[in-house]
């Protein structure tokens, strides 16, 4: 065979594999809806089955990495398949609100909701919650050691027996949140103060809770839902979780959360599934499997997490949707040597 | 443009069109750059430009690409040298696990080495000692290191193989010593081998995000990493984009510099006889202990460490679970090899045998759009396929076409190398023989380069089978693929669920390797075993 015969037998092949899949791709029914995900599929798929099974709306779901999803959902646009934007955080669902790639969406969906778990904008809305919290040993920590705020972690008593993890994305997440509520300078001190007073660095948040449980540290600042794990497979373990005083920073509340596209074909079937995430069933899920705080109160508490109103009452407010600056806390890890 | 079209004449018009096409699609990254670039504000993008930052970022890269090029040398070289020419036992077993390396994923060898060290690592939880944490400068060269070594590897595997044993012989003849004709001979003629090798190994290393951003290193692909992650932007990461893109230009053109000015193909008559091994002797326990650290570091390492994860996960049936997410890996990687091989001939033959202006250009965009960042090359193809084929967008033939002309570099390599050392006058011969052009081709120039073709292919293959980025954006929606069902788990800190998808990933491009190094072995001569 030579060379053009090659060609054009390559050109009719192409063409006709384009023409298949074009053809496959376009039939999409509008008792269907496309949602991109940057929750991990084991959290995910499960939730999405039990949908389908009670509404019979089909969902697509396309896997990804959050940043990712909201920069190809920024160069879609208008075009975008998209129904649903379910992100890690808030920070990419700012994003995009922002950038008015988002529907608003009706009262009715986050009317009930508390403050912590919506947007100001009323664009997106929280499907799960994650606090910040202090890890003890329940062997060295004593009740009254433990701190009414995080700022106080800097005094002479905690030398030496704090973890934390700097170049974990909720920590980063929880610095931007002190920079933006309580402003550079406060933030810098703090992150000085704990250098000084030898707070131990760890690479995430599971190493934290295995350190404080092998007597390497006494403290750990992580998100709520590791210790949970650790404490499913072994009741004794000697590691608890609490956490600081009303209001103060340190009890952040990050989210994970979702928004209907403005591009969306099916808004009906997206505002079903939205509605779906926030019932009960779903939210009880999103709690007993993954530690997650419910966004409402109609669930079964979780043991190992708060109850609802006392999360509700001790979260800071933080506008979730300013909390992207990523790049400012970055250069401050930097230039105070954490990174 | 006179000269130019007298330059270009006597081109094969087919090929011409084919690698025009091919050099059409590397250039779609830089295109979507400079569009994005152009909506930016100028002060803003000025700041970004002329920052501070940038200069410390650029140093980072440069002692980070050296530093991963002096690694995967001292790694490579003597790996090559023994294997292609020391009467070792298990050859091809050693061969094959040299390679393997390939096929782990670059978050993958990450986790491991971070997952070594430190008071919960791997080291201390079942040998009982610490070693300091693997992080930063160390962190990632080390990392990037221990998977890429094996493209320098087979490219001088290659090309010792291929060297006729004449030219050692006659420096033997003229007095040098085996070792001093080694030095003056042998490694000279690994010159291409050596430059093909650091050339994707360096803009591997240039373009990479994943382990970077684990070691926390901060090189410019850092920073767009964070542009894209941490301000969810993509007009100022254009800008870093185009800043890296200048970069790998250079290094592009210093590459082609230094290899145009040289010749390597035998000129002798009749064929090569076949090489002679030396003998290990009283060496042979270092040769062994040499490869056998290699290979536990850069294979056995992941591997334990993703059965060390598995240990602590639900079982997972590999064949209910496991397997069809493997397909769809397969059903997008086979086509994608077999495109960016098609894609990447015309370039290749173009680049050795009318060595013009134009056949170096579409070869330089190729190698330049092989080393964007991956999510920028997936945002390019996102943007091209939106504007010029709605149709075809996130569908199978898109995302094949995205992958083939994203890494058809790493198959004009092997094929560029296959070329070089094989001479013209045999297509010559052919021709005054009375064969047409096309015949010519498919019965003498296709049977010489099929190692290389096949090489090159393999290469692609494996490595959209651990692709990312590129997937998450293009894949047809619900296509899970093998990495993706890492990313998914990994994303969300269940490391020991993602350990059997991880583990397929390595399982089953260690499988092609294998078919492809075995495929190589039959059509090679053989070494002749020593007296």
């Amino acid at each position: 065979m030579n060379f053009d015969m090659f060609a054009s037998r390559a050109r009719a092949v192409a063409m006709g594999v384009a023409l298949a899949l074009g053809a496959a791709s376009s039939a999409a029914s509008a008792a269907e809806i496309t949602v991109y995900s940057g929750r991990g599929e084991t959290f995910v798929a499960p939730i999405v089955a039990q949908f389908e099974k009670e509404t019979g709306v089909k969902v697509n779901v396309r896997y990804g990495d959050t940043a990712a999803l909201a920069v190809l959902l920024q160069e879609e646009a208008a075009r975008s398949p998209a129904d649903i934007f379910w992100a890690q955080d808030a920070g990419a669902l700012g994003a995009l609100a922002q950038r008015d790639l988002f529907k608003a969406l009706p009262e009715d969906v986050y009317g009930e909701l508390p403050t912590i778990f919506r947007s100001r904008s009323n664009k997106w809305v929280a499907a799960s919650g994650r606090s910040r919290t202090l890890l003890y040993s329940t062997e060295r920590a004593s009740e009254d050691e433990l701190p009414g705020s995080v700022t106080e972690l800097t005094d002479e008593k905690y030398r030496g027996r704090v973890a934390w993890a700097p170049t974990n994305g909720s920590f980063q997440a929880f610095v931007t949140a002190l920079r933006k509520v309580e402003g550079e300078d406060v933030a810098k001190a703090w992150l000085e103060g704990m250098i000084a007073n030898d707070t131990k660095v760890y690479r995430n948040n599971t190493a934290q809770v295995q350190a404080v449980a092998d007597g390497e540290v006494d403290f750990g600042l992580v998100n709520n839902y590791y210790l949970p794990r650790f404490i499913k497979s072994d009741k004794d373990f000697p590691v608890a979780q609490t956490s600081f005083d009303a209001g103060d920073i340190g009890n952040l509340v990050n989210i994970a959360g979702v928004g209907i596209l403005a591009s969306t074909s099916n808004e009906e079937g997206a505002l079903q599934f939205v509605r779906y995430l926030l019932s009960p069933q779903a939210q009880q899920f999103v709690t007993s499997e993954l530690n997650e705080y419910p966004v409402t109160r109609s669930v079964v508490q979780n043991p190992s997490l708060l109850d609802f109103d006392q999360l509700v009452e001790i979260s800071p407010e933080v506008d979730l949707d300013t909390i992207e600056d990523l790049d400012g806390t970055l250069q401050l890890l930097r230039d105070v040597g954490l990174l | 443009m006179v000269k130019w079209l007298r330059r270009w004449r006597g081109t094969p018009p087919t090929l011409l069109f084919f690698a025009l096409l091919a050099g059409a699609g590397s250039l779609v990254p830089i295109v979507y750059l400079a569009i994005r670039a152009m909506s930016a504000d100028a002060q803003t993008v000025a700041n970004l430009v002329f920052r501070a930052r940038n200069f410390d970022l650029l140093v980072n890269t440069l002692a980070m690409t050296g530093g991963v090029l002096v690694m995967t040398t001292i790694i490579a070289l003597p790996l090559a040298v023994l294997v292609a020419r020391a009467d070792l036992r298990f050859r091809s077993a050693i061969t094959l696990l040299c390679v393997l390396p390939l096929a782990v994923p670059g978050y993958v060898m990450a986790y491991a080495l971070i997952g070594l060290s430190g008071y919960q690592g791997f080291l201390a939880q079942i040998f009982g000692f610490r070693i300091g944490r693997i992080e930063g400068y160390w962190g990632a060269v080390v990392a990037l290191s221990l998977y890429t070594f094996p493209y320098l590897f087979l490219n001088l595997r290659s090309a010792l193989s291929q060297i006729d044993p004449a030219m050692e012989d006659v420096a033997r003849c003229l007095g040098y010593g085996p070792s001093k004709a080694f030095v003056k001979i042998v490694l000279p003629h690994l010159l291409p081998a050596l430059l093909a090798g650091w050339l994707v190994i360096g803009l591997y290393a240039l373009g990479d995000f994943g382990v970077v951003a684990l070691m926390g290193y901060e090189v410019f692909s850092y920073a767009i990493f964070t542009q894209y992650s941490g301000a969810f932007d993509r007009i100022y990461a254009a800008w870093l984009s185009l800043m890296l893109l200048a970069l790998t230009l250079s290094i592009v053109m210093f590459d082609g510099f230094v290899l145009g000015r040289t010749r390597f193909a035998r000129v002798s008559k009749g064929a090569p006889r076949r090489q002679k091994l030396f003998r290990l002797g009283m060496w042979a326990p270092f040769a062994y202990g040499y490869i056998g650290l290699v290979i536990l570091a850069s294979i056995g390492l992941p591997i334990m460490v993703l059965l060390f994860w598995m240990m602590r996960a639900d079982t997972v049936s590999l064949i209910g679970d496991v397997f069809p997410v493997f397909m769809r890996s397969f059903g997008a990687a086979a086509p994608a090899a077999i495109l960016a091989a098609l894609l990447a001939f015309p370039v290749a033959y173009l680049r050795v045998r009318y060595p013009t202006s134009l056949s170096r250009t579409i070869e330089r965009f190729a190698y330049i759009s092989y080393a964007a960042p991956p999510l920028t090359l997936g945002l390019a193809f996102v943007f091209l396929s939106l504007n010029l084929v709605p149709a075809l967008y996130q569908t199978l033939t898109m995302l094949v076409i995205a992958y083939a002309f994203s890494f058809m570099a790493l198959a004009i390599g092997p094929q560029r190398s296959a070329l070089m050392q094989c001479s013209p006058n045999l297509e010559a011969s052919a021709r005054v023989l009375g064969c047409g052009s096309g015949e010519a081709m498919r019965r003498v120039t296709l049977p010489m380069i099929r190692r290389g073709v096949l090489a090159g292919a393999t290469l692609v293959f494996v490595l959209v089978m651990k692709e990312l980025p590129i997937t998450f954006l293009l894949a047809p929606t619900g296509y899970t693929t093998l990495a993706i069902s890492v990313f998914s788990r990994t994303s969300e800190g269940l490391l020991a669920d993602a350990a059997p998808y991880a583990l397929a990933i390595v399982l089953f491009s260690s499988l092609f390797i294998g078919l492809s190094l075995r495929a190589e072995g039959e059509s090679a001569p053989k070494a002749r075993k020593p007296a």
